[in-house]
């Protein structure tokens, strides 16, 4: 089962509280961008079997949308983090970095 | 190979059984390999079936990390239609729908095809409405469904409440010739048949890396040494992001977790396959007796392979809703698979950034059907190194230009 801690509210829950919203830090490619670009953003996906960095909604909660670092092999969550951002805090990094030495994840690691 | 027949059934009988062969060898790998396909799931194997058959390549491995049939193909509903909307997805769908009818025959393995129909209930308007599109849209593909009404459905499936609490049934698309099959029996079957052309099937052996010099790949690194290779077949499913990785190319698929359950055996009470996507449920009855029962998705990335608790909830409910007599039968086995979904839940055969490396993957939750003509396609993709009629559609290149084939929409989610 997956339990994630919401940075807002600091309530815990299991999944079903949550909403998962895919991918994070997906950088927007709008119109007069290159096709190439646009399906980068719109199609392309890391989809990793590790580290996975990735936005959820506390939908039977406060409703906010947060970010999440998590493990998509063991559903370990190594920390939430606010939606206010477009990478992942140093101390998100860290945690990752003490439970998955070497990860990589796109140009964040 | 010993061909199985009912004289050969004789024979062995008259002789306790000494006789069997295995039924395929397990070969150490060899340093090359004119083709590599790397999962022997359905897919991978009937790909590398239809290389020996159809273009007589045979200098073949088929690389599994696991046991052959031991991913998605042993671990689905077993559930086997063509009524998709669009033509390319009719086509391809088909294709494998009428080649499974003939399969036994052609592999000399009883995979038990069991065209016993089909039935996507409708139950609300909007589906009644998306239903009769669906079914003029297959007279023009030349597939065979109907819209029938609710008295028909109740006809054809007497353990069903037309009138559930949540959701009436108002109709459902029918698909006659659609049904079930023994899905390990697809693998096993397609296996044997590999083998027997010489082709080596090497279990145990995952790849960790794949190796590529100016734009090529020239083979893979597994758990059990190199391999060097002509031409490399990525077939794996749930797992194709990670291949993907290796390779250093993403793909426009994630991965989820899907489930399913069996309830214990009961007397034969259901003699089609009914879907009931608007509720989410799905039941066939196994051979054996039991309730094969398919479940819904997890709505995160996921390489678990088993799924979350409450979908069980959500399906039970569902069917009981749908089967009242659902709910006096114990659950005997939950078990969960990673299906690698696209946005527009058709499926990618096709090339990739690699030139001589090709890919079959994205059939998400409805893929078993397609084993055949999946495989078919497959073959003479990477045998031309160009993809043939069945599959031209289904290039990545399709979300760069645009070109959907928009199943989500047609078939909601589906098996
Ligand atoms: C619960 C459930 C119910 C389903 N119900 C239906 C249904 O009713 N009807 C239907 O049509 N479809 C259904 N499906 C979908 C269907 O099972 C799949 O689409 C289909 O089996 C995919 O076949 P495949 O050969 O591509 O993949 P798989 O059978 O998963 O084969 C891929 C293989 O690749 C191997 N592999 C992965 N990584 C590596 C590596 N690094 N090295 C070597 N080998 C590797 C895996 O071990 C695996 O054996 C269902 C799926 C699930 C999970
Ligand atoms: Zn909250």
């Amino acid at each position: 089962m997956l339990i994630l801690t919401c940075p807002y509210c600091g309530v815990k829950g299991e999944e079903t509280e949550f909403h998962s919203g895919g991918e994070a830090h997906l950088k927007r490619f709008g119109p007069g961008s290159s096709d190439a670009d646009f399906e980068q953003y719109l199609f392309m996906r890391e989809n990793p079997k590790g580290v996975h960095l990735e936005r959820w909604r506390h939908a039977n909660g406060c409703g906010k949308w947060f970010h999440a670092a998590r493990c998509t092999v063991t559903l370990e969550v190594f920390g939430t983090y606010s939606a206010q951002t477009t990478e992942p805090p140093q101390h998100i990094r860290d945690a990752i970095s003490a439970r998955r030495p070497g990860w990589t994840w796109r140009e964040f690691s | 190979m010993r061909r199985y027949s009912a004289f050969a059934i004789a024979r062995e009988a008259a002789r306790y059984h000494s006789g069997w062969e295995r039924a395929w060898r397990s070969p150490e790998p060899k340093k090359k390999y004119d083709v590599i396909i790397v999962g022997a799931g359905g897919h991978g194997l009937a790909t590398a079936f239809y290389l020996g058959k159809n273009f007589g390549i045979t200098n073949v491995a088929i690389l599994e990390k696991g046991w052959l049939g031991g991913g998605n193909t042993g671990r689905n509903t077993t559930i086997i239609r063509s009524n998709y909307l669009q033509d390319p997805s009719a086509a391809i769908y088909e294709k494998a729908r009428s080649l499974y009818e003939t399969i036994s025959q052609d592999l000399n393995y009883n995979v038990m095809f069991s065209p016993r129909g089909v039935i996507m209930l409708a139950q609300t308007e909007h589906e009644v409405r998306g239903y009769r599109r669906t079914a003029h849209a297959n007279a023009l593909q030349g597939v065979q469904t109907e819209f029938i009404g609710p008295d028909r459905v109740k006809e054809l499936v007497p353990i069903i409440n037309l009138d559930g609490p949540r959701y009436p049934v108002l109709g459902g698309l029918w698909q006659a010739r659609g049904g079930t099959a023994r899905h390990d029996a697809v693998a096993w079957g397609y296996a044997r048949a590999c083998s027997d052309m010489g082709m080596d099937i090497i279990q145990q052996c995952e790849v960790t890396a794949v190796r590529s010099a100016n734009g090529k790949v020239t083979g893979v690194e597994t758990s059990r040494g190199e391999i060097a290779c002509d031409k490399l077949g990525l077939v794996v499913a749930g797992n194709s992001g990670h291949l993907a990785q290796m390779a250093g190319f993403r793909l426009p698929m994630e991965s989820v977790a899907l489930q399913a359950l069996v309830s214990e055996p009961i007397k034969p009470c259901m003699d089609v396959v009914v879907m009931a996507n608007t509720v989410h449920g799905y039941l066939s009855q196994s051979d054996k007796g039991e309730m094969v029962i398919g479940g819904g998705t997890d709505g995160f990335n996921n390489y678990t392979q088993r799924g979350s608790f409450h979908h069980i909830e959500e399906t039970v409910r569902a069917l009981v809703e749908t089967f009242p007599m659902v709910s006096r039968l114990k659950m005997l086995r939950q078990w969960g698979g990673i299906v690698d979904v696209t946005g527009d839940r058709s499926p990618v055969i096709g090339k990739t950034p690699l030139g001589n490396c090709f890919i079959n993957a994205g059939w998400g939750t409805g893929g078993f059907k397609a084993i055949p003509g999946g495989g078919w396609a497959t073959a003479e993709l990477i045998a031309k190194a160009e993809p043939g009629p069945l599959c031209a559609e289904f290039g990545m290149n399709r979300f760069i230009e645009g070109r959907f084939i928009d199943e989500s929409v047609a078939a909601g989610v589906a098996h």
